[in-house]
């Protein structure tokens, strides 16, 4: 137990700190990569619940994908840390105001919400014990049986998204030169080369 | 006290034992493949390769380790130190860390979890970090370049590496690394045709021989091996994201990169050459242990890995993206479903 709880406040800790060093820290970048750390820890964390496949799959997913792409991009902006704190004292007030609220409003909805202890003692599917079966069956079981629309219309909203950033960013240029792959490999040397004979001082 | 040492105090000791014999075996053997990958490229090329240090040569992975380490690293004026230095260093330990799921025999596994291949599949996808960091703290427009390169490649080659393993998943019916070799020995297109003891029939090379050549190919581009060394292409990005590397960040980079290639040639042995098990099912071949039969095959896959350096010419960067979005992820999508379907149909499908 003692182990237990040292790896979580451990997890914990360095998970808070890298969260707050994502929006403290001066270089997009570094943000970034605190961000990784963040998910990271988090992904200890579930590991310590004993949730190993989500624990992995956020690893997969978050860092593994979209933390690359996060860090693609803001790799190549050429943002101006000069320009970007100018003004900052002038919005100051105005920030912390809807910051404040928004901190309010939340500790007013959080502290007033109450779980019913029904239902974390009855589970709408039960929860099978450990020895039984592996979380990763234990979630097959559940995901693609009781909730399978739902699965499939979280596909779909993914799908839509995809089309959805196909449309916006595919352009075709009429003077784009394209490669056509198939024709390429179907050339052969009859239709590709042509002999002539040249007559000397003449040229083609 | 003495309850807390049985519990924590023997396991860790034991643990921190098998670690350290894992990573040194697993280091010199790293050297020797460094130095085999040579002596390979220099046989197909006619060359004798390195042969000075030591008889015909063996200890030139040493002598360079020696040398890497003494060498002052110098760091670029313009880079960005810290991420400069983790980089290397980042690389070096992910690579390193994914060997603590393999199983090398039976049994032989320093952690055998349960989501072993998921493991393996998250950490790999961590690797990219390294080269991206490098290339970014380097402050180099060719390190840069290389970066974003390897960034967009490692990304586009894992999908279909993630569907390799889906179908290699549905046909054992777990994602325990061991369990997946085991599933290997019983059942099988040897048991079909009730020739049991070809059990080289059984793995899965045979019935999902696609999903073997692509994952072949995506291993070379996942780790950054010729032909799809773009990354690093010498007559285009001088050296890639490495240009502002020297002495022991070097080192640890083409270390990282080296323990990743052979972890793809133990995943490659697990998922689809048997892993430990003997090829033929009798006497002479049982008696073998499975150490031996899985470092035969793991190096087989790396003999081929060298063969395809040695021989293939690099690709252009727009056909290895056209190849891994075009022609592996449709490929293996479409696997996926032929092999759910015929597992299905067939009745196949384990549990």
């Amino acid at each position: 137990m003692i182990l237990h709880a040292f790896f979580f406040y451990l997890f914990a800790a360095v998970t808070v700190a890298s969260a707050f060093m994502v929006i403290s820290a001066r270089n997009p970048v570094h943000s970034v990569l605190f961000l990784i750390l963040a998910f990271f820890n988090s992904a200890g964390l579930f590991l310590m619940l004993g949730a190993e496949f989500l624990a992995l799959i956020l690893i997969v997913v978050y860092v593994g994908a979209v933390a690359v792409l996060f860090l693609f991009v803001v790799m190549m902006l050429d943002v101006d840390f000069v320009e970007l704190r100018q003004g900052f004292l002038q919005y100051l007030p105005i920030g912390a105001l809807v910051g404040i609220i928004l901190l309010i409003e939340l500790l007013v909805v959080l502290g007033g919400w109450t779980i019913s202890p029904d239902i974390i003692a009855a589970p709408t599917t039960p929860i099978p014990a450990l020895a039984e079966m592996s979380n990763t069956e234990a979630i097959g079981a559940v995901l693609y049986t009781r909730y399978i629309f739902f699965f499939q219309i979280a596909g779909l909203v993914l799908l839509v998204a995809m089309i959805g950033a196909i449309v916006l960013t595919l352009r075709h240029k009429a003077y784009a030169k394209r490669q056509n792959i198939s024709e390429q490999v179907g050339r052969d040397p009859n239709t590709a080369i042509e002999v002539r004979k040249v007559e000397s001082g003449k040229g083609i | 006290m003495i309850d807390f040492w049985n519990t924590y105090g023997f396991p860790f000791i034991l643990m921190v034992a098998e670690s350290l014999l894992l990573l040194v075996v697993l280091l010199v053997i790293i050297a020797y493949v460094l130095y085999a990958d040579r002596k390979i490229w220099a046989a197909v090329q006619i060359r004798r390769g390195p042969n000075v240090v030591g008889p015909w040569g063996l200890f030139q992975s040493f002598a360079d380790l020696i040398k890497f380490v003494l060498k002052e690293p110098v760091i670029p004026a313009g880079a960005n130190k810290g991420v400069f230095l983790l980089a290397p260093l980042l690389s070096v330990t992910l690579a390193l860390a994914t060997w603590a799921v393999v199983p090398v025999a039976h049994n032989w596994v320093i952690a055998d979890i349960n989501v072993g291949i998921l493991y393996i599949f998250a950490i790999s996808s961590l690797e990219v970090y390294g080269v991206v960091m490098g290339g970014w703290a380097s402050n180099s427009k060719y390190a840069f370049l290389g970066a974003l390169r390897s960034a967009a490649q490692m990304v586009s080659y894992e999908v279909s590496i993630g569907f390799v393993i889906v179908t290699v998943l549905m046909c054992a019916g777990t994602l325990n690394l061991s369990e997946i070799v085991e599933a290997q020995r019983t059942h099988g297109l040897a048991t079909l045709l009730g020739v049991p003891w070809l059990a080289f029939l059984n793995w899965y090379w045979l019935p999902l021989f696609p999903m073997f050549v692509v994952f072949f190919i995506s291993a070379l581009a996942e780790t950054n091996r010729p032909p799809f060394d773009l990354p690093e292409a010498e007559s285009e990005l001088v050296a890639g994201f490495m240009v502002e590397y020297g002495s022991a960040p070097y080192m640890m980079f083409m270390l990282g990169e080296y323990a990743a290639i052979s972890l793809m040639c133990a995943m490659t042995t697990i998922l689809f050459m048997g892993g430990w098990l003997p090829p033929l099912d009798f006497a002479p071949f049982t008696w073998v242990p499975g150490i031996v039969w899985f470092l035969i095959k793991a190096l087989l896959v790396f003999f081929m890995f060298a063969m395809v350096k040695a021989m293939v010419p690099r690709y252009r960067y727009d056909q290895l993206m056209r190849l891994g979005w075009k022609v592996f992820l449709p490929l293996s999508l479409a696997m996926v479903f032929i092999v759910a379907l015929v597992l299905m149909v067939m009745g196949w499908a384990p549990n």
